[in-house]
């Protein structure tokens, strides 16, 4: 490892500034991806800005009416440790308590896995089906964007030099919505998944009234799979619907064979994670109404 | 046979070791500091088989920091001999083309150059301007492939030994040996269903936590000074002076705690390097590897292709089998293949037999053994074959085993005859274990047992127990000990000398401080250094009745000793009492003990695996596991049951995922622990163990080593239980998810008919 300096702003401007003059700089939040790839040699930076001391990157507020404003910084342990938090969105306290182990927990942070865009990384197809969307803020001020328009390619993402990810938002739960994120891994923690998927259904009389699918691990970037969502609207809630939906999710997966699966297992997973996870968004949002 | 009752012999009390590792104080070889110490890093190859064209060191040696640069040009060039390695034998020429490349890289991770600087970051980034041009060479990575005629030729100067002999074929095949026994075509003829196979295995590594390291001082003196994690300190001794010629008493090798081994800590790789950089420097060097430099360049265990062809009669009984087995050794000769061919049928009484094995090199790293090295992989063909027999037969697949079960007397293919060995009995405790007893129920879901045989190793081990005035004792002894070792062998001299376990007080010490002790491997330490603390106990007893004999005045022959009691006539003392008065009889006692046993007795594990597939995703999960093992004598129970549950949880690793995932150039892709899977505590249930007691006649306890057989027999019973779950047998390790779901997926295969999990 290279040496590097390190700088620990207390507010959101001097974080900008800092960055604005070293554009090459990195963000350092629970450090589990960032100080992985450093020790591996990847992606050097000359000045890493830890960014756990700003308010705004802390902030984890949920409000029934606006729902939840969740700071980029903040850890997983927070997020399934809070009980209003956890009761609103059963399948974000599924995801933070799925990354990593207890340790990892205690350290990692959604946003950044967000912001280090890898194909495989847990949280972005629940943030897409649970139609999040992130504050980005720069030295020219704020914008907005939806998380599945966040990954550009593997670890690239749209954050332009001198803006970094402030915080997401999540709608509020409607009623009568459930989601869920499954993902295959061979082990039962302490790996990547192979694919993943996660869902997010709201059913009004039987039927569905709107979904949103996305996968991982199968795509350059985590995949929002449109596509199926809207097929699933408007079809009764059975097991033939969801097979349906199912076999779209499996059809839009472009994934590759390397050491994690091959190209025709990752694609059946898609059917077989896609039919499970809608199955517990199904039971989810049965269970609220 | 009525079994010795014993007061120390089989019970559990706390480890000497134990309260250092669980505090944390324990000193392995990473925390080793000396007083102006560098850091090492190790330059290896990119390539998978190369010629190296040029190595230009100029760059690193001018980096700021940098104290020196060491390449295999650095080290002296004696003639080539034959190296004792600890549990083998091999040629020197292939001990420093490992250490340090010369003229080829044979492998990715082929260590090229090293360099030592004040801190490991500065020496890694000097290390990246060592300038190498390399002309890259086609390489063959698997045994069929290196064994083809058109494959790319490893060691020009290899030439195949063909039946013991000598040959001028020039090729990968280093060897190639063959046991019979009988007229196998006779066999065969006599057989009412022939069942023949083919398998793979993939490599797989050791997977121990901590990884190699070194720290050496070449002292003023001329003493070569080394801290290190090893199973065998006198092993790293020697090879050290070998590679620096050096008489062996300049070199001192100290063995820290270690963090597992399993066989791979036998080899050297980063001693000598870091003697030579010391050398350079005149300051200690510490070479740590990363657990990529691990995995890439320590040794793992052969993969292998396998043929087993078996004949049994309706009855049961097998008329004959036959064994094809092609072992990958790495990129230097001594694949354990050998091993292979002695354990592949050692489970079974038969009459015609044919093994034949090929020890083939390939451009992956040198394999190292790895607990009962070989023996896994030729199990999962044999066991795989004879589970295939049994159910077409419809017998009991333990009552099959049962009618064919190696005894007292059989003679294996590879010449041996079994003495007083405990197959049967492991057979019987496990047709007799609760979890055989309790029916499986449920979809998707199967039983599967299995057989596995190591035969263990005795070699030479060093013992002195020095008397304290207060009655204990100080036990030395030069066998690392990694599961236990302290204490099983303080406890065979406790239980001679009458007195507690506790009161034996055991140190691992230097190669200085202790005669010669061979590796902590070959499931021999418990036995052999176990002998070796035993001669030294009785050596003290004999000296001590000597003392009491001198007190009351009487002849030693007189004096009785037990339980830690001295007796003659209707005197008598303790232990204790007497240790006070050594000063008044003669001076301290020094009991020593220096073997080299030769009644080594074998191990038979047996293991019964209940598994689920899910048929969706084709994972596996291990419901229930049991493994039963001839112990000989259990001398601390707990850690007989510690080797038995963890050798079943690295062959239920080896079953379900671990393997290296080779790129066609030869790179490892999955070089860390994350994508290496290994199992978690997650993954496994609690391992049921059942230690079965046959005492080996060649031990004065009755001991045989536990440390192996252990991991024997888990993959094919995994792989039996999976065949009964899925409907699909699996003929390659691993059986991971995407494989049994091609295995279902293929014409066949047995997808339609599983009944589909619940949502
Ligand atoms: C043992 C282990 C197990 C893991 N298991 C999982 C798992 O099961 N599932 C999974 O998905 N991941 C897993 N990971 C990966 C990692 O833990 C997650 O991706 C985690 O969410 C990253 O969060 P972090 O806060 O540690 O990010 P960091 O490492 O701090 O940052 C990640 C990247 O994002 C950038 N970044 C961080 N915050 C911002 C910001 N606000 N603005 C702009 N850029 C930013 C950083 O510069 C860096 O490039 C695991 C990692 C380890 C070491």
């Amino acid at each position: 490892m290279k040496w590097f300096d390190y700088a620990a702003p207390k507010t959101l401007s001097e974080a900008l500034a800092l960055l604005a003059a070293h554009p090459g700089a990195r963000m350092l939040a629970g450090g589990t991806d960032l100080l992985v790839q450093m020790r591996a040699g990847r992606k050097p930076a000359d000045l890493i800005i830890d960014i756990k001391n700003i308010a705004e990157l802390n902030e984890l507020r949920y409000e029934r009416a606006s729902g939840l404003t969740l700071g980029a910084a903040v850890a997983c342990y927070r997020i399934y440790g809070d009980a209003a938090v956890s009761r609103a969105y059963p399948s974000l306290h599924q995801v933070a308590s799925l990354i990593g182990g207890t340790q990892i927990q205690g350290r990692a942070s959604i946003g950044g896995n967000l912001c280090n865009a890898a194909p495989s990384a847990d949280s972005i197809p629940l943030l897409i089906a649970l139609g999040a969307t992130c504050r980005i803020a720069g030295a020219g001020g704020e914008r907005v964007a939806r998380v599945e328009e966040f990954c550009t390619a593997p670890g690239k993402n749209i954050l332009a030099a001198g803006e970094l990810l402030v915080s997401m938002h999540v709608p509020a739960p409607r009623p009568g919505s459930g989601a869920s994120y499954l993902r295959f891994i061979p082990r039962n923690e302490m790996d990547i998944a192979v694919a993943g998927a996660g869902v997010a259904v709201e059913l009004e009389n039987g039927k569905f009234r709107s979904a949103r699918i996305a996968l991982s691990s199968v795509a350059p970037t985590p995949l929002f799979v449109r596509e199926a969502g809207d097929w699933l609207t408007g079809k009764p809630v059975n097991g033939e619907s969801i097979a349906g939906a199912a076999e779209i999710a499996k059809a839009a997966a472009k994934p590759i064979t390397d050491m994690r699966g091959t190209k025709e297992y990752r694609r059946h997973l898609c059917s077989v994670l896609t039919r499970r996870a809608l199955e517990t968004a199904v039971r989810r949002a049965q269970e609220v109404q | 046979m009525s079994m010795p009752t014993y007061k120390v012999i089989g019970t559990r009390p706390v480890r000497h070791d134990g309260a250092d590792k669980v505090t944390g104080r324990a000193i392995y070889g990473a925390d080793v500091q000396l007083a102006g110490m560098l850091h090492g890093y190790v330059l290896r190859s990119p390539h998978a088989h190369a010629r190296i064209l040029r190595i230009d060191t100029g760059k690193a040696q001018a980096f700021p920091g940098v104290m020196a640069v060491v390449t295999a040009d650095d080290f002296p060039r004696t003639p080539d001999r034959i190296v004792d390695l600890g549990e083998g034998e091999t040629p020197l020429s292939c001990v420093r083309g490992n250490m340090l490349a010369r003229g080829k890289v044979l492998y990715r991770g082929h260590a090229i150059a090293a360099v030592a600087a004040v801190n490991m970051h500065v020496a890694e980034e000097a290390a990246s301007l060592i300038e190498v041009d390399y002309e890259p060479l086609a390489c063959a990575l698997t045994a069929p492939d290196a064994m083809r005629a058109d494959a790319p030729v490893i060691h020009g100067s290899l030439r195949m030994k063909e039946l013991g002999a000598p040959t001028d074929t020039p090729g990968n095949v280093a060897e190639h040996f063959r046991h019979v026994k009988g007229d196998i075509e006779k066999g065969f003829a006599e057989a009412d269903l022939i069942v023949e196979r083919e398998f793979d295995t993939a490599t797989v590594h050791q997977g121990y936590i901590e990884p190699q390291n070194a720290t050496a001082l070449w002292n003023n003196d001329g003493r070569v000074l080394i801290w290190c994690s090893t199973q065998g300190a006198f092993v790293v001794r020697d090879v050290t002076a070998c590679v620096l010629d050096l008489p062996v008493s300049q070199v001192k090798v100290t063995p820290t705690e270690i963090g597992g081994g399993f066989g791979g800590k036998i080899p050297v790789y980063l001693e000598p390097v870091a003697a030579m950089l010391s050398k350079k420097t005149g300051r200690p060097v510490k070479i740590v590897m990363s657990r990529k430099d691990v995995f890439e360049a320590t040794g793992p265990t052969p993969g292998s292709h396998m043929k087993v062809k078996i004949g049994a009669r309706k009855d049961g009984r097998i008329t004959a089998a036959q064994a094809y087995l092609a072992f990958e050794a790495g990129a230097y000769p001594g694949a354990m293949v050998g091993p292979a061919g002695m354990t592949v049928f050692a489970a079974y009484d038969l009459e015609h037999v044919t093994i034949d094995g090929y020890d083939v090199v390939v451009n992956k790293p040198s394999t190292a053994a790895y607990r009962a090295p070989g023996a896994p992989n030729a199990a999962f063909a044999t066991e795989s074959v004879v589970d295939e027999l049994a159910q077409k037969l419809g017998i009991d697949p333990i009552e099959f085993r049962l009618k064919n079960a190696a005894k007292e007397g059989t003679r294996r293919a590879d010449g041996p005859k079994f003495r007083k060995i405990g197959c049967v009995e492991v057979l019987e405790a496990m047709k007799n274990s609760p979890h055989y007893k309790t029916p499986l129920q449920g979809p998707n879901r199967g039983r599967g047992v299995a057989l596995g045989f190591w035969f263990n190793v005795g070699l030479p081990s060093s013992c002195t127990i020095s008397v304290n005035s207060d009655g204990t004792v100080n036990l030395v002894e030069g066998s690392t000990d990694i599961g236990g070792t302290r204490t099983s062998i303080a406890m065979q001299a406790a239980e001679v000398l009458g007195i507690a376990a506790e009161a034996v007080q055991p140190t691992v010490v230097d190669t200085d401080s202790v005669g010669f002790t061979a590796v902590t491997g070959g499931s021999r330490t418990t036995f052999a250094t176990g002998w070796a603390a035993y001669e030294a106990a009785q050596d003290v007893m004999r000296q001590l009745k000597e003392r009491a004999a001198k007190l009351w005045e009487t002849e030693a022959a007189g004096v009785e000793a037990a339980g830690g009691v001295f007796r003659s006539g209707d005197r008598s003392m303790s232990f204790a009492e007497l240790a006070a008065r050594l000063g008044e009889t003669g001076g301290p006692v020094v009991g020593r003990g220096a073997v080299n046993p030769r009644g080594v007795g074998g191990s038979f594990a047996g293991s019964i695996a209940d598994v689920e597939v899910d048929p969706e995703t084709g994972k596996t999960t291990i419901l229930r596991f049991t493994c039963v093992q001839d112990a000989g004598k259990a001398i601390h129970p707990s850690y007989v049951e510690g080797q038995m549950q963890g050798g079943s949880v690295q062959g239920i690793g080896w079953a379900l995922n671990e393997e290296y995932w080779m790129s066609e150039q030869g790179a490892m892709m999955n070089s860390s622990l994350l994508d290496y899977r290994m199992p978690t505590s997650l993954d496994l249930p609690m391992i049921e163990t059942c230690i079965v007691e046959v005492p080996n006649p060649g031990h004065p306890f009755g001991v045989r080593g536990v440390g192996e057989a252990n991991i024997v027999p888990p993959a094919a019973a995994v792989a039996n239980a999976v065949c009964h779950a899925a409907g699909v047998r699996l003929f390659r390790l691993p059986m991971n998810p995407p494989a049994i779901m091609e295995a279902l997926w293929k014409p066949g295969g047995k997808s339609s008919q599983l009944v589909p999990r619940n949502p």
